[in-house]
């Protein structure tokens, strides 16, 4: 672990009711890199996920074991859970738009910071849905309730939601299973300006999309690490294991 | 101009960052948070606050040298203003209590299911959704206005058409009462029938059945749980249900020979004496010992019912 | 290809049969009923008029009008709902959004059933018990009104809840993952869009509240008041008054020589009321539930 280090896992161990889901898995994600996770679907990936910002606490048979520690501090001991969300971004797999507006969608976050100033939240809005590719299609229509808008709309909204808070790391959860690969790459696009300021967590089934935006890939399987490293390596013809090899090729799937 | 189209570079301020919400504002939440949970916890006092503030009245009662507990439950004379024999024995409003509810589901549950097999299976949408309406208007008409029908209207009917000496006997309240209780069972069947997965009903049209036979001998069967807590539900009702028996079924405290006799149930005795007897008498006491003891009934009937319908609606 | 056998023809029958035997068990409800209503009507009809409404009643009950039982009604439906609407929703609220899985929220779930289930008549008792001695106030409008405040909980408390849990989980989790609050969740997303279902409830129990009379016989209600003519106020809290359903058990069962058609439009004010009340609130939710936003 060193000072570049923004999450540190530590023998994270997860279990709903009796049975386990993650078996004791630590790894380290550095600051501004974008970080892939690839494995089947089952694997620990959203849990993982959720066990960072702590939605896991929503679900009330969950047990946490292990630490895990955001810039030094461990997230179970913090003094804000909410603060703690705000940091963490998290874009879900299925869109959500809020039955609300458009502009209150994505002012929904700053406001419950505590922002109010209009001119502050017009500009945050603006900033999100412009990176978030959305701001040319819905700039006209800021009115119009978020839960009408198309499914690739929609994921597009969820992102800017996600930005909203300008969050210092950014979770992707199979961002791109629900739109269509035209968004996707203009979205793709968008995570490799947003990496600048941001650490990027991607988790996702298409391993090509791994290939090309992730600078260091972790494969999950059933709960644990089978190879952690350089992508470059692990999507090459020689990964660590032989394992990762036969997934990525799509041998056993 | 970056990629993205902004004409600024991306914010570095972190304004969202550094807001923070007015300590009002985080105060006044915990507080809510905390009122709503009162509010949370206010069902089970109220629910033991009923049973403590009747029972506390009826209690001293129970101590009573000549009172006895057996008595009270098994006897069916009562007589509690009389000089020399006062006696408290409510077996005769048992009698009238279920006499009048167990003729009133005779009549109601047939009906009930059979309108709810109406409207889940045989109906067209926009007659279901009206006739849905009418029965939930039905379920609105107030338990007065019930017995006030029963005194006038349905007393007259009986002593024109069965010749009975008064209108007002089991009868007549049995028939006002499977009247109000007509739309639980439609509303609780309807959805235990809805709740049938249609696969049933597809391997049955495929094997070749009526919708006749399919009811019968597939659907019926399939949802027997929740028509029983149906049932159930309504046999609640018909306990609990005070003014409309008071008026429609008269003032002889016996039990009853036939359905045209007069009864008195045990929610109608207390409302028809609870305003003479002086407060704290004994007759004042034995009235909240009734109370206990429907408390108890229809306690038991809507738990087995509600325990039933709660696995019925999830599916 | 199909030709009509004698087997088919029969079973096409014995479907029209039983389409016409439970359409009939259907019908069998309400035609009686419109009848029943009809009935109603028709001897309500020589007293029915406006001045009917805002009259008191004279000659001992035989003549005049319901002014003041009218007035009572409001008075304490008014009441009781201010009382149980805020109380029932919170508690919806927390057993909705707050309330983990555990012994103690089973035991407030079962505590709701039960509090349905009570007989009017019991809730009688337990008025006069806490609210007329007890707290000490006595027979009055804020005894009664109280009573039926606690009659119209549980079943305000379960349509709130229904309403609540009609909000699909994914909105709250959205909400969550952007570092809202419970409350805020509840505040911005959850409760204004349920908040149709919840009034869609209470006002359902506005024509309970006025149409029960055990509750309110033995903690508040009275035959007689002296009352104004048209009087908005006549009122104090506590005060007794005349009620609507009580006016009519009264007129019903307690008042011999009254003009027959006296208590008849009685109670085919309280049950206009009440009908139209509930069907207010029928048209309100169709409504809104096409103006759905998701």
């Amino acid at each position: 672990m060193t000072s570049d280090t923004q999450i540190a896992v530590q023998d994270l161990r997860l279990a709903y009711g009796h049975k386990e889901v993650i078996h004791g898995i630590s790894f380290d994600i550095q600051r501004n890199e974008i970080f892939g996770i690839i494995g089947p679907s089952q694997s620990g990936k959203t849990s993982l996920l959720r066990c960072l910002n702590r939605t896991i606490d929503f679900t009330p048979e969950a047990r946490v074991s292990g630490v895990i520690r955001v810039d030094g501090e461990d997230v179970r001991k913090g003094r804000d859970v909410f603060a703690l969300r705000r940091k963490i971004g998290m874009v879900a797999p299925l869109p959500v738009g809020l039955p609300k507006s458009i502009y209150d969608n994505v002012a929904f976050a700053p406001r419950c910071a505590g922002m109010t100033r209009k001119s502050q939240l017009d500009e945050i809005v603006e900033q999100c849905l412009r990176q978030a590719a959305l701001w040319d299609e819905v700039k006209d229509r800021m009115d119009s309730l978020g839960t009408k808008l198309s499914g690739g709309q929609q994921q597009r909204l969820t992102i800017a939601r996600a930005l909203s808070h300008q969050p210092q790391i950014l979770c992707l959860d199979e961002f791109s299973i629900a739109i269509d690969p035209v968004t996707t790459m203009r979205i793709e696009d968008v995570l490799k300006e947003l990496r600048k300021d941001m650490t990027i967590v991607l988790v996702t089934n298409l391993t090509q999309q791994a290939r090309r935006l992730a600078d260091r890939t972790m494969f999950l399987w059933d709960g644990e690490i089978v190879e952690l490293g350089r992508s470059d390596v692990l999507f090459s013809d020689h990964p660590a294991n032989r394992k990762t090899y036969e997934y990525v090729n799509g041998i056993f799937g | 101009m970056n990629t993205l189209g902004t004409s600024k570079p991306i914010d570095q301020g972190f304004a969202v960052r550094k807001a923070a919400r007015p300590a009002w504002a985080i105060l006044g939440e915990r507080a809510l948070e905390i009122l709503i949970h009162l509010c949370g916890f206010s069902a089970i006092i109220f629910v033991l606050g009923i049973f403590f503030f009747v029972f506390k009245e009826a209690f001293p009662v129970l101590g009573h040298k000549q009172f006895s507990l057996s008595q009270f439950l098994f006897s069916e004379q009562w007589y509690p203003t009389s000089e020399v024999n006062k006696r408290y024995g409510v077996l005769a409003m048992i009698v009238g209590t279920f006499s009048v509810t167990g003729l009133a589901m005779l009549i109601a549950v047939p009906f009930g299911l059979g309108t709810a097999i109406y409207l889940s299976e045989f109906c067209g949408s926009r007659v279901r959704e009206t006739l849905k309406v009418v029965i939930e208007l039905l379920a609105a008409i107030p338990s007065v206005v019930w017995g006030f029908i029963g005194l006038t209207i349905m007393s007259r009917l009986i002593t024109k058409y069965t010749g009975a000496p008064v209108g007002v006997n089991v009868l007549n309240g049995a028939i006002i009462l499977a009247l109000m209780s007509v739309p639980i069972i439609v509303s609780i069947g309807e959805d235990a029938l809805k709740a049938v997965p249609d696969s049933y009903r597809e391997a049955g049209l495929a094997l070749g059945a009526t919708r006749w036979q399919l009811v019968w001998r597939v659907l019926l069967p399939a949802a027997k749980n929740g028509l029983l807590a149906a049932v159930l539900l309504g046999v609640g009702r018909g306990v609990g249900e005070t003014m409309a028996v008071l008026m429609a079924t008269g003032h002889a405290v016996h039990i009853p020979h036939s359905i045209f006799d007069s009864v008195r149930t045990l929610t109608a005795n207390i409302a028809a004496e609870l305003g003479e007897a002086p407060a704290n008498s004994d007759h004042y006491r034995v009235l909240f010992l009734i109370g206990v003891l429907l408390f108890m009934m229809t306690f038991v009937v809507n738990l087995t019912a509600d325990l039933i319908v709660r696995g019925v609606r999830r599916k | 290809m199909f030709a009509e056998t004698p087997l088919v023809r029969r079973k096409q029958r014995q479907e029209t049969i039983a389409k016409w035997i439970f359409f009939s068990m259907a019908a069998s409800m309400i035609v009686p009923l419109i009848l029943i209503v009809g009935y109603l009507f028709q001897r309500a009809w020589p007293s029915l008029s406006l001045s009917f409404l805002i009259d008191v009643p004279t000659h001992g009950m035989t003549e005049g009008g319901i002014w003041p039982a009218l007035v009572g009604t409001i008075y304490l439906v008014v009441i009781s709902l201010a009382v149980s609407a805020p109380i029932g929703v919170l508690a919806a609220v927390y057993l909705n959004e707050y309330a983990r899985d555990n012994w103690f929220n089973r035991l407030i779930n079962l505590a709701v059933i039960n509090l349905a289930g009570v007989p009017s008549i019991v809730h009688a008792l337990f008025g006069l018990g806490a609210f007329v001695y007890a707290a000490r106030f006595g027979y009055s409008i804020i005894s009664a009104s109280l009573t039926l405040a606690i009659m119209t909980l549980p079943v305000i408390i379960a349509s709130t809840r229904e309403a609540l849990a009609s909000v699909p989980r994914s909105f709250r989790e959205a909400c969550w993952n952007v570092g809202a609050t419970r409350w805020q969740t509840i505040r911005g997303v959850v409760l204004p869009n349920s908040i149709s279902g919840i009034l869609t409830g209470i006002i359902l129990q506005v024509s309970r509240a006025a149409g029960e009379t055990a509750p309110i016989m033995f903690t508040g209600a009275v035959f007689y008041k002296a009352v104004q003519k048209g009087d908005l106020f006549p009122y104090h809290l506590q005060d007794q008054c005349m009620a609507l359903s009580m006016h009519l058990y009264t007129l019903a069962t307690q008042v011999p020589g009254v003009k027959e058609s006296i208590p008849f439009a009685t109670a085919v004010v309280l049950l206009g009321s009440v009908l139209l009340v509930n069907a207010a609130a029928i048209i309100l939710r169709a409504y809104l539930r096409s103006r759905k936003k998701w």
